[in-house]
């Protein structure tokens, strides 16, 4: 088997004094597109954020790439090497859309030159590069923080209801982008209610309910009994 | 000193507060009754034994309880949120954190007597309620700068992250209360002579011992207080930890390992 | 830590620069209270200058005080706008996520309050002398104590910034927070350029001491402790 990228044990997560997560037990290996599943509220978020080293662990035991999730320092290692899509697309609205992209990129030592191939790439460049982000409609806010994760070539995608606001070009889209970084060694987890579209993206299904995480039988694989 | 007395045998590992009713203690009730006996000698003392001094008159019996409670806001209030905010960064002690925050808080309402019984002396000594004395002046000031870490304590957030946000403004402000009443001092001794100053004041034995006396009821009341106060807090903290508790507990039924299997 | 630091001021003074929030509101605000203290102490009254038998305006005397509390108003707006950016729609998250070193997140928002500052106190100075009207002692002790106050009321101010980060209560907790520790800054500032303005300089550069310690204790304290204000959430 190949190398684990996450490993979750027991974690109890907390948004406030609610447990977000209680107890997941949740393994991610590389290469691997795993789809998270779940009714609202069930968790899925919080799973992404402690992945992401942003939400903190209370209790149990975490590891991403081998840093330890309960110590800031190795949250601070995960931080660095992944990419999270979350509801919020985390865009300066008075900044134009090149000064966004190509300042996220920078914080994470990308090259300009990569922050305009991803602008291009997710069709945010051209004439749109220089319109403030606040002019932007929801859809093309959504593509320009996807670019910014593109830019950045993070080792581990966190997707979070990804195809959500965007049109059916943009979804094939990010389809697409998902299978080229895990082509080129990249591991994604991906939030979605879409089930018939990523079911033929994910390598694995798991089922996300009351704040834990359950394997189910997914395509090509068998699930845990 | 009065002030390190800790709570019950401070159970950070298991014993829950089940049959608590009360915060008091046998240490606590002997503190309280010390206090309370301690403040009427005082009051004997302070209004009834000790003369009037030369200068001041009558008002000097004022100085009694103003200069022991500030003595005992500035001095030991905080520092113990200093220490506290301290060990809490160093070590996460719940323990630390809930006491650095009992001390600002009863040392913060030992400030605010501070500051009205040095207005109170103000207006027989000097003609007014204020007069920009520098003591008073920074007094003021740390009053407001203590009611921010309280506002801060009390903000609505993740419990661990407002912790260490208190326990850094815990930090930080004891470093102001210096900077502010030196920074204060300096501008007055600059710009004016000496004024009258509660130090000067010529004491004889008895004035001496009422002093002395104001200074033990004082600590020994704020000691009460804060113990009181800081047991309430923990209790809340165990409370809290035992709602999570059934909060998890709850959420984990719902879940796949509550539904069909037993065990994780 | 410094490439951080640049990239993070880069970002806050082009976010000033193209929502013109400075200089077409904070800016205007400055004034606006150099004025209304008109209003509230009033133009005609004199008063005795402390040597010899010549007589000031009020207003001319209180310059100094008056100048500093107009900008401490607008550095608590400047502040408020600072933050306002980051907590909107989880850039707070992405900032943590991006990997930034926090000691250069401090220093770049600091560094962009610096500049704003800078240039707001260039036109309320400007209009302070206008409308009061004091006279100049020492101009290299008044840029001495314009620089030492900037730099304090800056650190200061962003470390109490970021303790409100992302809380919604940030509005009226940061100014709560950050009067009380800059009452000595308001303090030192004024008699410095009292001194700067009327003469004689010696006990002015006690002050400018001050406040440069002031700005170093500050920088460190927040250096120190960024980390841990802007990674828990």
């Amino acid at each position: 088997m190949s190398k684990p990228v996450v490993r979750l044990r027991g974690v109890v997560s907390l948004i406030g004094r609610f447990p977000a997560l209680a107890g997941a037990d949740f393994a991610v290996s590389e290469g691997e597109v795993v789809l998270l599943q779940g009714p609202n509220g069930a968790g899925k978020s919080t799973l992404l954020r402690v992945c992401a080293g942003l939400a903190s662990v209370h209790n149990g035991t975490g590891e991403v790439f081998g840093f330890d999730l309960t110590t800031r320092s190795g949250q601070r290692e995960v931080r660095r090497r992944v990419g999270l899509l979350s509801h919020a697309t985390a865009l300066y609205d008075e900044l134009t859309v090149e000064d966004n992209v190509r300042f996220w990129a920078a914080a994470a030592n990308a090259d300009v030159g990569a922050a305009d191939a991803a602008m291009d790439r997710l069709g945010v460049g051209g004439r749109l590069r220089s319109i403030r982000v606040a002019g932007l409609s929801a859809g093309q806010r959504r593509r320009t923080s996807l670019a910014v994760l593109v830019a950045r070539r993070p080792m581990l995608w966190l997707l979070d209801e990804p195809h959500a606001g965007l049109d059916a070009e943009g979804r094939d889209l990010i389809d697409e982008l998902v299978h080229q970084a895990v082509g080129q060694g990249a591991t994604a987890i991906v939030a979605s209610h879409e089930l018939d579209r990523v079911d033929s993206l994910a390598t694995r299904t798991v089922h996300v309910v009351g704040g834990q995480a359950m394997e189910v039988r997914g395509p090509g694989q068998a699930g845990a009994g | 000193m009065t002030t390190e007395i800790s709570p019950e045998p401070a159970s950070k590992t298991t014993t829950m507060t089940d049959a608590v009713t009360s915060t008091g203690s046998k240490v606590t009730r002997v503190l309280g009754a010390l206090s309370l006996v301690s403040i009427a000698l005082l009051l004997a003392f302070g209004l009834l034994v000790s003369p009037p001094e030369i200068a001041q008159g009558d008002s000097v019996r004022l100085f009694y309880i103003h200069v022991p409670s500030a003595i005992v806001c500035l001095y030991i209030a905080f520092s113990i949120t200093l220490v506290g905010s301290i060990i809490y960064l160093r070590n996460q002690s719940t323990f630390w954190d809930l006491m650095a925050g009992a001390a600002a808080e009863v040392g913060v309402v030992f400030l605010g007597f501070t500051l009205v019984t040095g207005m109170l002396w103000g207006k027989p000594t000097w003609g007014t309620y204020w007069t920009w004395d520098p003591r008073l002046t920074s007094t003021a000031v740390s009053f407001v700068l203590y009611l921010g870490y309280l506002a801060v304590r009390r903000l609505d957030m993740d419990p661990v992250a407002r912790s260490k946000r208190a326990a850094i403004l815990g930090i930080i402000s004891f470093a102001n209360l210096i900077i502010i009443r030196y920074s204060v001092a300096w501008w007055r001794s600059l710009h004016q002579g000496q004024t009258l100053d509660p130090r000067d004041t010529q004491l004889d034995n008895t004035m001496l011992f009422s002093f002395v006396l104001g200074v033990l009821a004082l600590t020994m009341t704020f000691a009460w207080l804060v113990i009181h106060r800081f047991r309430i807090a923990w209790l809340e903290h165990q409370l809290e930890a035992q709602q999570l508790e059934l909060a998890i507990a709850e959420r984990t039924s719902q879940g796949p390992t509550g539904l069909a299997h037993g065990g994780a | 830590m410094i490439e951080h630091a640049r990239l993070i001021a880069a970002k806050d003074l082009k976010i000033e620069w193209s929502s013109r929030v400075l200089t077409a509101q904070v800016i205007p605000f400055g004034v606006l209270v150099l004025v209304l203290f008109g209003f509230g102490i009033p133009p005609d009254r004199r008063v005795l200058a402390s040597e010899g038998g010549a007589s000031r305006s009020l207003l001319e005397q209180a310059s100094p005080g008056l100048f500093w509390l107009a900008v401490l108003f607008s550095l608590l707006l400047a502040l408020n706008r600072s933050f306002a950016v980051e907590a909107a729609d989880g850039n707070l998250d992405a900032l943590r996520l991006a990997g930034f070193d926090p000691a250069g997140v401090f220093l770049g928002k600091s560094g962009a309050i610096v500049c704003e500052l800078l240039v707001l106190e260039l036109v309320v100075g400007t209009g302070a002398f206008l409308l009061y009207g004091p006279p100049l002692h020492d101009a290299l002790q008044l840029c001495a104590v314009v620089v030492t106050t900037t730099l304090a009321m800056s650190f200061a101010g962003t470390l109490y910034g970021a303790l409100g980060a992302g809380l919604r209560l940030r509005d009226t907790l940061v100014p709560l927070l950050v009067l009380p520790v800059l009452a000595p800054v308001l303090l030192a500032a004024t008699r410095a350029t009292e001194s700067a303005l009327f003469g004689p300089s010696s006990e002015g550069w006690a002050w400018v001491g001050f406040l440069g310690a002031f700005a170093l204790l500050y920088l460190g304290a927040g250096i120190l402790s960024f980390g841990s204000l802007l990674e828990e959430s």
